[in-house]
């Protein structure tokens, strides 16, 4: 499927580009681990594990922000982005071939949070890292649309925060909820709603966005 | 090929396009003229599907895959090379033999030494050599240049019109230029954008 | 017509509060303006889905002034809900906390609209972005909604109060025609918006003409 093809052929020019430039990467990885480490001293001395979990997504949720921020940089600033609309191929495929890459970097960062967040506070359950996985979708399909929309704009990839966090939420309740109840699964399944929607969602409209 | 009518074009209140008829018929070469402002940037963009109609009609006969553009900006990376990029189009414009393509069009624009140098390296005259590579790679029906001659030298210009002039039969031309002496020979009709 | 709504609001709201404790009261603004703010929401999103399927830009406007609406009376919302809040002690489930925690999200969801709309050059991708975004705001309310529900159970206990009275049916009649009046409100506050845009619009667009 020529789809196909024009997604992976997309995804691994960011993966490249990252690999090339090497500046998002590395600052999203330190800043989780900056954060898990301000974190310890902002939690009073018995934390609750109900606490510590949610602060983790804190963590993982600003971290995304922050990749996302820089998602769309180089097709802005270098004003690429007219020529992969230009190109032949679905523009949808365009939107997925950055949120798979989105997705990349983001699993990569979690590699290391999650194991430090393990060793740092309290062990990491299963089902968080299910609902980490699941929660990983939704914000990259969400997040690199609104991040397009954002950097269209005056106000380029500051104002991405103020709608990326309510639309967030969600994501958030369900990732803390499958960590600290007793009914991961019913967190879980929310996750996976809210990725369909919203993937669904993105996937159609990321169109009517780079069009003028 | 290309068939205007009654087209506009506006971005919010202000009016770029206003009533514009248009014909341009397959093999023919236009030539658009105007002083800044007039509205060429916008109609090439409306061709090359960039763009849509705020009013009026625009029938262009040939598919986005069949389009080749050449706007203000080379519209590369700057972090890929020079190959990297054109093997980049050359992927999503499904281009069949893109790496021999690649490099033959490389060689005829004077870029071949410069190949695997990133694209950030290089100088402007450079950049449009290779905006005008990828404009070309995948041999388009349509080919619609903003300007194409901007940033480049005596020898870039050269080449371009020499491969202007090569490219010239069964290819469909819109060319937006501040020279349009350059163009005499090729052009089939010319229109002047107030 | 705006008088007319403001009328009809006044003179069927007035003669409710004759046995009715403050709180009750409060609850024929509050709950209205809630369900007026989300129909301006719904509204804005269909007229969105317009604009994206049919290409009308005419559509943009009116799902703008829409979502405008929608968060004039979400603060209206969120003003009458935190009153009530403060009054009353949670005689209707229901309408608890759930209900404004909501509805702030939505609010800093849909005031950000504005920000990026105005970041947007105008055109035709500011009406696209625009009218994505408003879609995403109608998708996200009962998936918010889903999820403060979920949250409650870790986040606060579950509060049970008991029931309050039923709605008899003359205080459910003059709920409805308080609902009827606010969406009239909205409804005439929204044309009236609309109208003042599209001259405005206009206007600019004459003088581009002439120039």
């Amino acid at each position: 499927m020529t789809y196909l093809a024009d997604v992976v052929a997309l995804t691994r020019k960011d993966l490249l580009l990252q690999l090339r430039a090497r500046d998002t990467l590395p600052a999203m990885a330190l800043f989780v681990l900056s954060a898990l480490v301000v974190f310890n001293f902002a939690l009073p001395v018995e934390e609750s594990r109900l606490a510590a979990l949610g602060l983790l997504w804190v963590a993982i949720v600003f971290t995304a922000l922050l990749g996302l921020g820089r998602t769309w940089a180089a097709e802005r600033e270098q004003h690429v982005l007219d020529g992969l609309v230009l190109a032949p191929c679905d523009r949808s495929a365009i939107w997925a071939g950055k949120a798979i890459s989105t997705f990349v970097f983001l699993a990569l960062v979690e590699l290391i949070a999650l194991p430090a967040f393990s060793i740092f506070f309290s062990p990491v359950s299963g089902a968080t890292v299910a609902g980490v996985l699941l929660a990983n979708v939704g914000i990259c399909a969400v997040g690199t649309l609104f991040a397009a929309m954002s950097s269209a704009g005056r106000g380029r990839e500051l104002l991405l925060p103020l709608f990326f966090l309510p639309l967030v939420l969600p994501v958030v309740v369900g990732g803390v909820g499958a960590g600290a109840t007793d009914d991961p699964l019913r967190y879980l399944g929310f996750l996976a709603l809210y990725d369909l929607l919203f993937a669904i969602l993105s996937w159609a409209s990321f169109e009517y966005v780079v069009t003028e | 090929m290309i068939r205007a009518r009654q087209l506009e074009k506006r971005f919010g209140e202000k009016r770029v396009l206003r009533g514009l008829e248009l014909e341009l018929e397959r093999g023919g070469f236009l030539v658009v003229t105007g002083p800044n402002g007039s509205g060429k940037t916008t109609l090439l963009r409306l061709c090359a599907g960039l763009a849509t109609p705020t009013k009026g009609t625009l029938a262009v006969e040939a598919e986005r895959g069949r389009i080749g553009y050449l706007g203000h900006e080379p519209l590369v990376y700057r972090e890929l090379t020079a190959l990297e990029n054109l093997e980049l189009y050359g992927r999503l414009y499904r281009v069949p033999q893109r790496q021999e393509r690649s490099g033959m069009l490389l060689e005829r624009f004077g870029l071949w030494e410069a190949r695997d140098a990133r694209t950030g390296t290089f100088s402007r005259g450079m950049l449009q050599r290779l905006a005008l590579c990828r404009t070309l790679l995948h041999e388009p029906e349509l080919v619609l240049l903003d300007e194409p001659f901007s940033g480049l030298d005596v020898e870039g210009s050269a080449l371009l019109e020499r491969q202007l002039d090569e490219l010239r039969a069964d290819r469909t031309f819109l060319v937006a230029s501040h020279e349009p002496e350059r163009l005499q020979a090729l052009a089939s009709a010319r229109l002047a954008l107030a | 017509m705006l008088l007319l709504a403001g009328v009809l609001l006044a003179i069927y709201w007035a003669p409710e509060d004759a046995d009715q404790g403050f709180s009750q009261k409060i609850f024929f603004i509050h709950v209205p303006v809630a369900l007026t703010a989300y129909a301006c929401f719904g509204w804005a999103a269909w007229k969105a889905l317009r604009l994206l399927l049919k290409g009308d830009e005419r559509h943009d406007l009116e799902s703008y002034t829409a979502v405008h609406m929608g968060v004039i009376f979400g603060v209206l919302t969120l003003a009458t809900g935190s009153i009530w809040a403060k009054i009353s002690w949670n005689t209707w489930w229901t309408w608890s906390e759930q209900q404004l925690v909501l509805f702030l999200v939505l609010f800093l969801f849909y005031s950000a609209y504005f920000m990026l709309r105005f970041s947007l050059e105008p055109g035709r991708q500011r009406a696209n972005i625009s009218a994505v975004y408003a879609l995403f705001g109608v998708v996200l309310i009962p998936v918010s909604f889903l999820a403060i529900r979920l949250a409650e159970n870790f986040i606060h206990p579950v509060v049970f109060t008991r029931d309050g009275p039923q709605m008899t049916t003359t205080m459910f009649v003059s709920f409805l025609v308080c609902l009827a009046g606010t969406l009239a409100l909205a409804a005439a506050l929204y044309l009236n918006e609309l109208a003042g845009k599209r001259i405005d619009s206009r206007l600019r667009e004459l003088r581009e003409a002439l120039l």
